[in-house]
């Protein structure tokens, strides 16, 4: 008999039983053991039809094809940058997948320098080692000035909320552009310091109260007050 | 050879008093403290990051890096501070004890970073460190296939008693301490290390003593792991 043990929406810890049986399937976060299904992460459960994941709360970042990332020019070295994306390893970004036309044997640290950051995409992911960037696409450039935050990157979705809605509503209150990489890195720039505090200050509420409900009434309130 | 009664009163397979509480260290990627009795431990884990210098590196696995310390003020005499031949063992043996349970295959060439600061001492500071440091290591996000709490346990006079103190490992008439550290689903031990004599029986019985002290202090370092995330059953 499958049986699941614990609720959805429950945090549960490494090692937990979620479910016993093999009508129940583990997704990301979870394991089978014999007839068993345990967690391996603190997070939150999910069930979606037979198969249960974990959610996690914490942890670094792992990427994803397709994200939006922001990172930092960690190393240049011959054809390609590395870029810090705050995962477990750099990420590459060859020279082939900049805009820009770069002639053979020319000096890479003119275009992109050490501790320059760049909103990039990942186009391409091998076992969570091997990060591929590119900078070709809408958006995708070197930035400078503003303000970097780092957030959990589990708590992303949560920022740019239903459609980018949560994110709209910030930008529009307080004039600043942001850009919300998947990493968790959030890049603020406001035409004051005033309004990038003030977005800082929003965001991290918003990465402190995740789990509540009403978020959005709530920061539009903050908001609000705040002007 | 007679120990009829504990100096504090505790019954003989009583633990000292616990607390936990996870994420003390903001800036760590995951954090906890332990107490029982008079003994803290604080960790901090970081990683997986990225392993220098490269020779170093396992392209198998993760390597896991604890580093286990005494702050100079957590004896009664001041400790001489840095590393000592003492500690390098702990650290050892805590790596080993903690390895078993991490899911070190998914992060080849990274390092897991665990530091171990025991900033109060009083008996049994590699049992808290172990019981902190995989609170710490489930709060940085790491995935690991069970939780590993620790207790010692050990034959003071003539008694198998549990979670001794350092009023009790210095019983005149000989005491034997035995540091074990259990998984908390298979109850499978990862650490177990003696020091004075037993004989197998009392090994067995003192074994037997430290699961159910293991069962005891994982409750706790599950409790204190979900209180960080309380509202979310509420929201």
């Amino acid at each position: 008999m499958s049986k699941l043990i614990i609720e959805e929406r429950n945090v549960v810890v490494p090692g937990e039983k979620l479910a016993t049986g093999m009508e129940y399937l583990p997704g990301n976060g979870t394991f089978r053991e014999g007839e068993e299904i345990y967690s391996c992460q603190l997070g939150l459960v999910n069930v979606s039809g037979r198969f249960i994941k974990v959610i996690p709360l914490t942890g670094k970042y792992g990427p994803r094809e397709g994200d939006i990332v922001i990172g930092k020019i960690s190393d240049v070295s011959f054809g390609m940058w590395l870029v810090d994306v705050g995962c477990a390893y750099s990420a590459c970004l060859n020279v082939r997948e900049v805009p820009e036309f770069i002639d053979k044997g020319a000096d890479l640290s003119n275009y992109y320098d050490f501790n320059e950051v760049i909103i990039a995409q990942v186009i391409k992911v091998v076992r969570s080692k091997d990060i591929n960037l590119t900078l070709k696409g809408q958006g995708l450039r070197k930035i400078k000035g503003g303000k970097i935050i780092e957030v959990t990157s589990s708590k992303v979705p949560r920022i740019i909320g239903k459609q980018g809605s949560m994110i709209s509503m910030i930008k529009e209150h307080t004039k600043c552009n942001i850009v919300v990489g998947q990493n968790g890195k959030i890049w603020i720039k406001g035409e004051s310091v005033e309004d990038e505090i003030k977005a800082t200050e929003v965001i991290l509420k918003i990465e402190h109260e995740s789990h509540t409900h009403g978020l959005t009434d709530a920061i539009k309130k903050a908001l609000e007050e705040g002007i | 050879m007679v120990y009829s009664k504990r100096e504090d009163g505790r019954k003989f397979d009583e633990l000292r008093e616990i607390s936990a509480k996870v994420g003390v260290i903001k800036r760590a990627d995951g954090s906890a403290m332990f107490q029982i009795g008079d003994t803290i431990a604080i960790v901090a884990a970081y990683g997986p990051r990225e392993l220098h210098p490269k020779f170093l590196q396992n392209p198998e696995r993760a390597v896991l890096r604890c580093n286990y310390d005494m702050a100079s003020f957590s004896v009664t005499e001041r400790k001489k501070p840095g590393p000592s031949r003492r500690s390098v063992e702990i650290s050892l043996v805590t790596e080993k004890a903690l390895a078993s349970v991490i899911d070190l295959e998914l992060f080849p060439n990274t390092v897991i970073d665990v530091f171990i600061q025991i900033i109060q001492a009083n008996a049994g500071t590699r049992c808290a460190g172990i019981s902190a440091a995989a609170m710490a290591l489930a709060h940085a996000g790491i995935p690991m296939r069970d939780m590993v709490a620790a207790v010692s346990v050990g034959k003071v006079g003539d008694k198998i008693v549990i979670d001794l103190d350092k009023h009790e490992e210095d019983f005149e008439e000989g005491a034997t301490d035995i540091p074990v550290a259990l998984t908390a689903r298979n109850k499978e031990i990862t650490l177990l290390q003696l020091d004075g004599e037993v004989t197998k029986d009392e090994l067995m019985q003192a074994i037997k003593l430290a699961r159910k002290g293991c069962e005891e202090i994982h409750n706790v370092q599950t409790q204190a792991l979900k209180e960080v995330y309380r509202e979310d059953k509420d929201g």
